[in-house]
């Protein structure tokens, strides 16, 4: 079918500029170590990252890369096992936030009248009202969040901002001249839609996409460091409790808090710069000003 | 005859591109004599802008000029320092663009925009510059009151007309414009195309404008230049142009608009497409698509050639003036 | 000034629903948490306060829950949310308003010069495309924003407070020393402000800097722009009157919209740097099972943020005159 040929030809096309640009192909080779250690955790932990058996407070080492906590547990292993809850987290409410707003920016623009104007309200209202003491006094009440409750709660309290930008996209589409033509047609508001309109405001769909899944990992992040998430768990935030709890950095233990904190902000500079190569692909005026060297032409 | 104000000699522009630089202009020359009225037209992408901007030293990167020198008033703009050539902007040279909507400065009001000009080439106080400011917005049958308008609260041709005004504001001896008839309907187009012919005869300015309509200059304008590829292909007194067309490319475009008051006519277009920029033919840079184009014209570059006042850029015209 | 009053109808609506929100959650959390705390209350407090915390949580049944609704909506408006649990028996909004300035002074300090410095960093990187500041920041300032806010102010503790012993990162002042009104407590104050701000600015930064420079670039090759050129102004007035102030106006939107991004942020500096403002109390409350305390933070915060935008409309209708008309 025609949609399947256009996002095969929009995903192509994806993979060529991901080749090309030097930031967006940094970023995602980082995302893809991660994603393959998410995947295969027991490939990358030379210990178990629960086990409270070795020494407490070693530095670097040879047996233990990243050393050990106060409390005896491999700092390295503890990283890689923690990758896959923090990755899961940023990419699914990425996912489930991006799928929300799309849904609502584009039937707000698409719809208009009062249908736009209630849905933009409410987009608005979600979007002033400050998400992260929301989340805070939410799970303060639940005490430990599990996985899927702390996807649940940043996922709702995430995609508004994302609604908002696609609205004001698709509005400014909405009434191109193709479109009318489609109508014109005869053709059906949900080809209209998702043939016509979706495709050319694919790349601020990406880069709403890499945005959220940014926002959720440094609020998971935040979330699990002050022990709203399930302490009993693996993640980088959560070494991070541990790490304030066992006063890390005033025992000498500076790895129990550099580690993880690297590992998020590898995660969250892959995202980051995939973002920024989107972003310019959005707006080709941002891409860098490369230029082939003029041939000097004999007088 | 006049005495010259402008002297463009091989003015050569480049603009940078992934793929190598791109001739956007490639060695233009002609005299513009004080108080004249040129009208450069040609489709669109043939370099017309960017040799106005050439010339007014506006070019921003990626465009750079490569060559050629810009003479105005005896003195070399290609040459000044960025702090002398400002310094003589507007003075000398100044500038109407084609939106008026986007070429006025959204969140200034039109006395703001008014009062910079002044102050940044005289020392006149506040008083002086409401005076003139007011004079100049007269000129073009605008109130002053709205000199407290920002630029959205004024309709489209009120906008145009007050860039004119602007572009009076220190009486230069040359304004260039850049298709401000484009964004008009044929009414309003009409208008400033009077306004602009009574202004000239009564301030004594020479006019560049640029369009892609000849018709709405060719009853104003002395002499007419066509453009094609970067490159001058026809100069000459407007009616003379006009009514006998020379070269195969102004030719066509002649042909493509039907009189009228003529006889009904089959349309007919110019085939083919003009030439990549990047790498442009070795020879004359229309023969791939004219119909008396010889083993010379694709091998050799054309020089323009002057037959009296009338200057083609042409081996055919060239042949057939000498048999 | 229609616009105005249309903004501060949808913030209006927006300070309802938050207050609606506040209502809803703790009736709707299984385990009614809220039973538990008001049996601990029971017999410790003055019946109008407790009056107002059975309003706030739903204890008391013989209210219907409309009327409940209408008595919390009213205890909002005058202030009175009733004791706090974690400084039994201060009345929450007194608890609150000792923590207030100190929150105000570091978020509102970091943000504004974060705001300032981030705007006119990104103005001068986009001006001079290419120079050595627009390539080396852009990178830069990504790998920065990757970082928590927590982490940032944890590495601050550890490389400024702990290994280089150059500043304080315990606290708003030295608890041993009693406050004084002296000139030595008001530096003590700020030494310990210093590594909180810096954190919240340095990670805050990055935006601003970046959404600026993107706006620049676009602006700048605007007609009017060019026409500044044209008229051979000053390129400082260009930049600054036909560039920048244009370019600002999107980011003045985002300002606001940010608010809630940096206000978290700030909860968690204060948290990493035991910093005695609304945040660090929020999460306290938290830690406490302090419901009162957690509910009145969320709605002040809610109100601090939404009044932060409101300014920024205000400073968006001073700059921009097109939206001065249009509603």
């Amino acid at each position: 079918m025609r949609f399947l040929r256009i996002l095969g030809s929009v995903v192509g096309r994806g993979f060529r500029f991901l080749r090309r640009d030097k930031k967006a192909a940094a970023g995602s080779i980082i995302l893809f170590v991660l994603l393959v250690i998410t995947a295969f955790p027991s490939w990358f932990t030379p210990h178990d990252p629960a086990a409270d058996a070795y020494t407490p407070g070693i530095g670097l080492s040879w047996t233990h890369l990243l050393g050990t906590t106060a409390q005896g547990q491999d700092v390295f292993s503890q990283v890689m096992a923690g990758t896959r809850q923090s990755v899961l987290i940023a990419l699914i409410v990425g996912f489930f936030c991006t799928v929300i707003s799309v849904i609502i920016g584009i039937t707000a623009a698409y719809m208009g009248g009062l249908v736009d104007d209630g849905l933009s309200l409410l987009i608005d209202v979600i979007l002033v009202i400050p998400t992260f003491p929301l989340i805070i006094v939410i799970v303060g009440y639940l005490r430990n969040t599990g996985f899927w409750l702390m996807i649940f709660v940043l996922t709702f309290t995430g995609w508004s901002y994302g609604a908002r930008q696609l609205r004001v996209q698709a509005l400014s589409l909405r009434n191109r001249d193709y479109l009318l033509a489609a109508r014109a047609r005869g053709e059906k508001s949900r080809y209209v839609i998702v043939v016509e309109l979706i495709p050319p405001m694919t790349s601020l769909i990406v880069a709403n996409f890499l945005g959220t899944a940014l926002y959720a990992l440094l609020a998971s992040a935040g979330l699990q460091f002050i022990g709203l998430g399930d302490i009993s768990t693996q993640s980088w935030g959560t070494m991070l409790y541990w790490a304030q709890n066992d006063e890390a950095l005033a025992t000498g233990l500076p790895l129990m808090v550099l580690a993880p904190g690297i590992a998020i902000a590898l995660l969250g500079t892959s995202l980051a710069l995939l973002n920024y190569a989107f972003d310019e692909v959005a707006n080709p005026a941002l891409r860098p000003v490369k230029i082939a060297r003029a041939r000097k032409v004999a007088a | 005859m006049n005495e010259t104000l402008l002297q463009v000699r091989d003015l050569e522009v480049e603009y940078a591109t992934p793929k190598g630089p791109a001739h956007a202009v490639g060695g233009v020359s002609f005299d513009l004599a004080k108080g004249e009225f040129l009208a450069i037209v040609g489709e669109s992408g043939c370099g017309k802008s960017t040799l106005l901007f050439a010339i007014a030293q506006l070019l921003t990167y990626p465009g750079s000029i490569s060559g050629g020198s810009v003479l105005f008033d005896g003195a070399d703009f290609t040459s000044l320092s960025p702090e002398a050539l400002r310094l003589r902007r507007w003075r000398d040279i100044s500038v109407v663009m084609q939106s008026a909507m986007n070429a006025l400065n959204p969140v200034l009001t039109i006395g703001a925009q008014l009062a910079d000009a002044c102050k940044a080439h005289t020392d006149w106080n506040d008083e002086r510059i409401a005076q003139r400011s007011a004079e100049v917005l007269a000129m073009v049958a605008i109130d002053a009151a709205h000199l407290k308008s920002f630029p959205f609260q004024l309709s489209g041709g009120m906008r145009q007309r007050a860039m004119i005004a602007m572009a009076l504001l220190l009486e230069p001896q040359l304004i260039i414009m850049d298709e401000p008839t484009s964004a008009l309907d044929v009414v309003a187009q009409r208008s400033l195309m009077r306004q602009v012919a009574t202004l000239r005869h009564g301030l004594g300015f020479a006019v560049i404008f640029v369009t892609h309509d000849m018709s709405v200059v060719s009853h104003y304008s002395d002499r007419l230049a066509v453009m094609y590829a970067g490159e001058i292909v026809e100069l000459g007194p407007t009616r003379e142009v006009f009514d006998h067309p020379e070269h195969p490319y102004s030719q066509g475009l002649m042909e493509a608009f039907p009189s009228l008051y003529g006889e009904p006519r089959e349309l007919t277009g110019i085939a083919g497409n003009p030439p990549s920029l990047v790498e442009p033919p070795v020879g004359c840079l229309f023969a791939p698509r004219c119909a008396h184009a010889n083993d010379e014209c694709r091998s050799v570059r054309p020089e323009l050639i002057a037959y009296g006042d009338h200057q083609v850029r042409c081996h055919w015209v060239a042949r057939n003036k000498a048999s | 000034m229609r616009f105005l009053a249309r903004r501060i109808g949808f913030l209006l609506i927006a300070l309802w629903a938050a207050a609606t929100v506040n209502f809803l959650i703790p009736r709707l959390m299984p385990g009614n948490p809220a039973e538990a705390m008001m049996g601990r209350l029971r017999g410790h407090i003055n019946p109008a306060s407790l009056h107002a915390l059975e309003v706030a949580f739903g204890i008391n049944t013989h209210q219907s829950l409309i009327s409940s609704y209408f008595s919390y909506l009213n205890n909002c408006v005058h202030l009175n949310f009733g004791i706090s649990l974690l400084d039994f028996p201060e009345p929450v909004s007194s608890v609150i308003a000792k923590a207030l300035p100190w929150t105000v002074g570091l978020v509102g300090v970091s943000t504004i010069l974060g705001f300032f410095i981030g705007t006119a960093l990104g103005a001068i990187s986009a001006w001079r495309r290419g120079g050595k500041l627009d390539s080396v920041m852009p990178p830069v300032f990504i790998v920065v924003s990757a970082f928590p806010y927590f982490w940032i102010g944890l590495m601050c503790i550890w490389l400024f407070g702990l290994t280089l012993n150059w500043l304080p990162y315990l606290g708003g002042y030295t608890e041993t020393i009693t406050p004084t009104l002296s000139w030595s407590f008001v530096v003590n104050i700020l030494e310990h402000s210093v590594l909180p701000a810096f954190t919240i600015t340095i990670t805050a930064i990055g935006g601003w800097i970046l959404t600026m420079r993107n706006n620049m670039i676009t602006v700048v090759a605007e007609d009017y722009v060019k026409m500044g050129r044209a008229k051979g102004l000053k390129p400082r007035r260009i930049l600054w009157q036909y560039a920048a102030r244009n370019a600002m106006l999107p980011n003045l939107t985002g300002f606001a919209m940010s608010l809630g991004f940096v206000i978290s942020g700030a909860i968690l500096v204060e948290y990493v740097f035991n910093y005695p403002g609304v945040g660090f109390l929020l999460l306290q409350a938290v830690e406490n099972e302090d419901y009162p305390l957690m509910q009145a933070l969320f709605l002040l915060l809610t109100v601090a943020v939404l009044f932060a935008i409101f300014v920024a409309d205000i400073a968006t209708s001073l700059l921009d005159p097109r939206t001065r008309n249009n509603s």
